[in-house]
């Protein structure tokens, strides 16, 4: 196994906040605005920094944490993946399980410091977020699980070495029920549509953003920018199965990679521009479809 | 028991002494009869009397014969509420409980709605604080109270909200307004004088030409003022055109309020397309300074109907391309139907007006009901649909937007020729008129009552939120709490216009 590297790190860290822009750039072209900035997700995260933080007298330090560890983990389950040829910080068998309660831990954070604030908005939130992740971690661990039943690997990093073109060649229907159960992961996780509508400012229809309500300054830099990161995440997963070419020189590698955010970037503006958000009831019924999907994967 | 009543139309003045003046309980019979009968109760307020008594109006609308009819009855204290029997009663009551210290005795739930001092003080003046009272509460351990507002996370006034939820789904809601309430009511008696027409073209801003309308009638109706025809043309080209701009805004922002881009995107920019139009009659996006009592202030040339047309064609062009892609959405009517429905049984109870009412089937509309002014020439007909959810109040709104473009197309067509505005004469004393108009949201009523000298001694200004917000908060009982916000753009109701 090559030596690993630090690049798929950096790269995310470097360019998550980039493709939140690319959504929201798909959404103004569609509109007929002309649309913020492309640096301006770096500009807020940077104004964010600066300003102080205000945290309510019934809040606890749980309410501090919540930023830091959803921060954090997501973080760590970055160096877990690679990017484009270079391989990840840390790869160990097992450890897509690993990956998945990292994302975990992180929603169980988020989720407590929401509830922390004793806001019937953030409970409410809450209370969706653990409803709905409910439905996208058995769809994701069953996704996981169908790729490494057809790899034979039991490592992430491996695992997704292995999906070759060759392996589109003879497992085609199975990668491809896994390739639609992972996206409708990516959106759900992420907060898009037809999920959640991260432009609402209608706190009773919000599901990810109504829970860091109260999170002001740094703190809320840190869910912003845990927010990019974590759409990368999922986003590297989703290249690496659906663009499995390897050319070996990594540059070229990592190239064929960003080429897929981009096009995954503007596939998401172009789903959050074209259809209505579903029915807060039905949402269950989307991320069955996603576990039913994985199922079928895994049984292929 | 029953007696005849005065009978008269929309602007027609009637003197007071020909308003039967009934025993209280008589009074409160007569009403509840008419309202079974199938009568609706237009207004029901309080004015001062002699003797520090209170002097109790009903006016009664069938829109059958087209006629309205009045009665009155002195109380003092208090009375047998007409609530219990009447459920159109309840807000009108709660009001006069809370401006005139009256209590309406076996009201069901009867709390301040504009928290403001009484206007006829007894004992010590309270000024009670907004939103400081008494809800309705479920109990049990799995239900939750959600509140939201009065400051809310948009640009939108303040009013607040209060949800008994278990989970995601809603049992009961309570609407407490008055943040907005400045005093309108109360500034407008002694009147008409110089302020009074900028108070009422801002009553609610959006509706600026419906209340200008109908107090400019009031006034018009009381002098014996005959409007010269080109004014009423002018009147109705801007009152729906103030309709279509206000319209196509709504479903835009209920596109948006569902996610929905390419409507919502550009609605906002066709609504402003549609009030630029009222801004070439008048020099105002939104008609300040257009209507006054005798006629119009701005006239429009041949060169000018022409270009309105020409403009008007266009705009609504857009705003069929832009809402065509909503109507075929199957995300976007998934959402729509079924979503805060109400049934036309719930909307008579009520007294619902406009296009909330149209929407559950019932033919509620002054312009048809009790036309006055061009209406009574042009015909629109009505538009309604039979579902009562968020589908049907976004459709007939969009059949109104179409019905009204034909409307002020053919009157930009046949402008008559004449004056715009003759001079209004005094006043005449003692005498009463309600003038009724269809404004965007629903039946704006206005209730002048002249003095001994010909001024006002109670101007009563009821606004069509003043009897939707109710409707509102049924049809989110059993509703899902996220879809709240869609149900209230459905209706989009005036937060300063019902706390005047």
């Amino acid at each position: 196994m090559a030596a690993p590297s630090l690049f798929p790190l950096i790269a995310a860290g470097a360019l998550a906040p980039l493709m939140q822009s690319v959504i929201i750039r798909t959404k103004s072209v569609v509109a007929g605005r002309a649309g913020q900035p492309l640096m301006q997700p770096y500009w807020d995260i940077w104004k964010l920094l600066h300003k102080g933080a205000v945290y309510s007298h019934t809040t606890s330090w749980i309410f501090q944490m919540g930023p830091v560890v959803g921060l954090a983990s997501v973080v760590f389950a970055l160096t877990l993946l690679p990017f484009g040829g270079f391989p990840s910080l840390s790869a160990f068998s097992g450890d897509l399980v690993v990956f998945a309660y990292l994302i975990a831990l992180g929603r169980f954070f988020t989720v407590l410091a929401a509830l922390d604030t004793g806001s019937s908005f953030e409970g409410m939130g809450a209370s969706r977020e653990v409803t709905f992740s409910a439905f996208t971690e058995p769809a994701l661990f069953l996704a996981l699980a169908a790729l490494a039943r057809q790899t034979g690997q039991l490592s992430l990093s491996l695992l997704l070495a292995a999906v070759s073109p060759g392996a589109w060649s003879h497992a085609a229907p199975m990668l491809s029920l896994t390739l639609g159960a992972l996206m409708i992961v990516f959106l759900a996780e992420n907060a898009r549509m037809p999920v959640d509508d991260p432009t609402t400012h209608l706190e009773l229809t919000m599901i990810h953003e109504v829970m860091v309500l109260d999170h002001s300054g740094p703190d809320f830099a840190m869910i912003q920018y845990g927010a990019a990161l974590k759409m990368w995440l999922f986003a590297t997963i989703i290249i690496a199965v659906a663009a499995p070419w390897r050319s070996g020189n990594r540059w070229v590698d990592t190239a064929v990679g960003l080429m897929g955010m981009l096009i995954l970037g503007i596939a998401t503006g172009l789903v959050e521009s074209t259809m209505a958000r579903l029915r807060l009831l039905r949402v269950p019924q989307l991320l069955l479809v996603a576990i039913v999907l994985s199922a079928l994967a895994l049984a292929f | 028991m029953t007696i005849s009543l005065p009978s008269f139309h929309s602007g027609e003045p009637v003197a007071l002494a020909s308003v039967p003046c009934l025993p209280v309980r008589q009074f409160r019979a007569e009403i509840i009869s008419a309202v079974h009968a199938g009568s609706t109760l237009t207004a029901l307020f309080g004015a001062p009397a002699e003797n520090s008594e209170i002097h109790l109006f009903g006016v009664l609308a069938d829109s059958i014969s087209s006629s309205l009819s009045a009665l009155s009855a002195k109380v003092n204290e208090a009375y047998p509420s007409l609530t219990v029997e009447c459920t159109q009663a309840h807000w009108f009551e709660r009001e006069i409980a809370e401006q005139w210290n009256i209590e309406p005795q076996g009201h069901p739930w009867l709390k301040p709605i504009r928290f403001h001092p009484p206007y006829r003080l007894s004992g010590a003046a309270r000024t009670p604080l907004s939103g400081a009272t008494e809800f309705f509460r479920l109990d049990g351990d799995e239900v939750h109270e959600v509140a939201v507002g009065p400051v809310h996370a948009g640009v939108i006034e303040p009013g607040h909200f209060r949800f008994q939820c278990h989970g995601e789904r809603v049992l009961h809601l309570e609407i407490s307004l008055g943040y907005q309430h400045r005093g309108v009511e109360a500034a407008l008696a002694g009147g008409p004088n110089k302020r009074a027409i900028h108070l009422i073209e801002t009553l609610s801003g959006d509706s600026s030409i419906g209340h200008a309308t109908a107090y400019c009638e009031a006034v018009e109706g009381l002098s014996g003022t005959a409007v010269p025809p080109r004014a009423l043309v002018l009147r109705g080209i801007a009152l729906e055109l103030e309709r279509i701009a206000n319209h196509t805004g709504d479903l835009g922002a209920l596109a948006g309020d569902v996610g929905y881009l390419p409507t919502a995107a550009y609605c906002g920019r066709i609504r402003g397309d549609f009030l630029n139009l009222t801004a070439a009659i008048c020099g105002s996006r939104f008609g300040r300074g257009m209507l006054r009592p005798g006629g119009v202030l701005s006239d429009v040339d041949a060169n000018l109907a022409g270009e309105l047309s020409r403009r008007l064609d266009k705009a609504l062009k857009d705003v069929e391309d832009a809402t065509r892609l909503m109507w075929d959405a199957p995300s976007v009517q998934a959402r729509f139907e079924d979503t805060g429905a109400i049934n036309a049984a719930t909307c008579k109870a009520l007294g619902l007006v406009g296009p909330a009412a149209r929407a559950s089937g019932v033919e509620r509309d002054v312009r048809q009901d009790a036309p006055s002014g061009i209406f009574r020439f042009a015909q629109i007909p009505i538009s309604k649909w039979n579902t009562g959810d968020v589908f049907a109040r976004a459709w007939v709104r969009w059949l109104e937007i179409q019905r009204s473009a034909v409307f002020v197309r053919e009157q930009l067509a046949s402008l008559p020729q004449g004056p715009t505005r003759i001079a209004v004469s005094p006043m005449a004393p003692a005498y009463l008129v309600v003038s009724l108009t269809e404004g965007w949201r629903g039946e704006i009523a206005h209730v002048a009552i002249t003095d001994d000298s010909g001024r006002f001694a109670r101007y009563k200004v009821i606004d069509p939120s003043f009897r939707n917000w109710m409707g509102l908060a049924i049809a989110m009982r059993d509703q899902q709490i996220s879809d709240f916000p869609l149900c209230n753009k459905s209706f989009n109701l005036s937060y300063c216009g019902h706390d005047l």
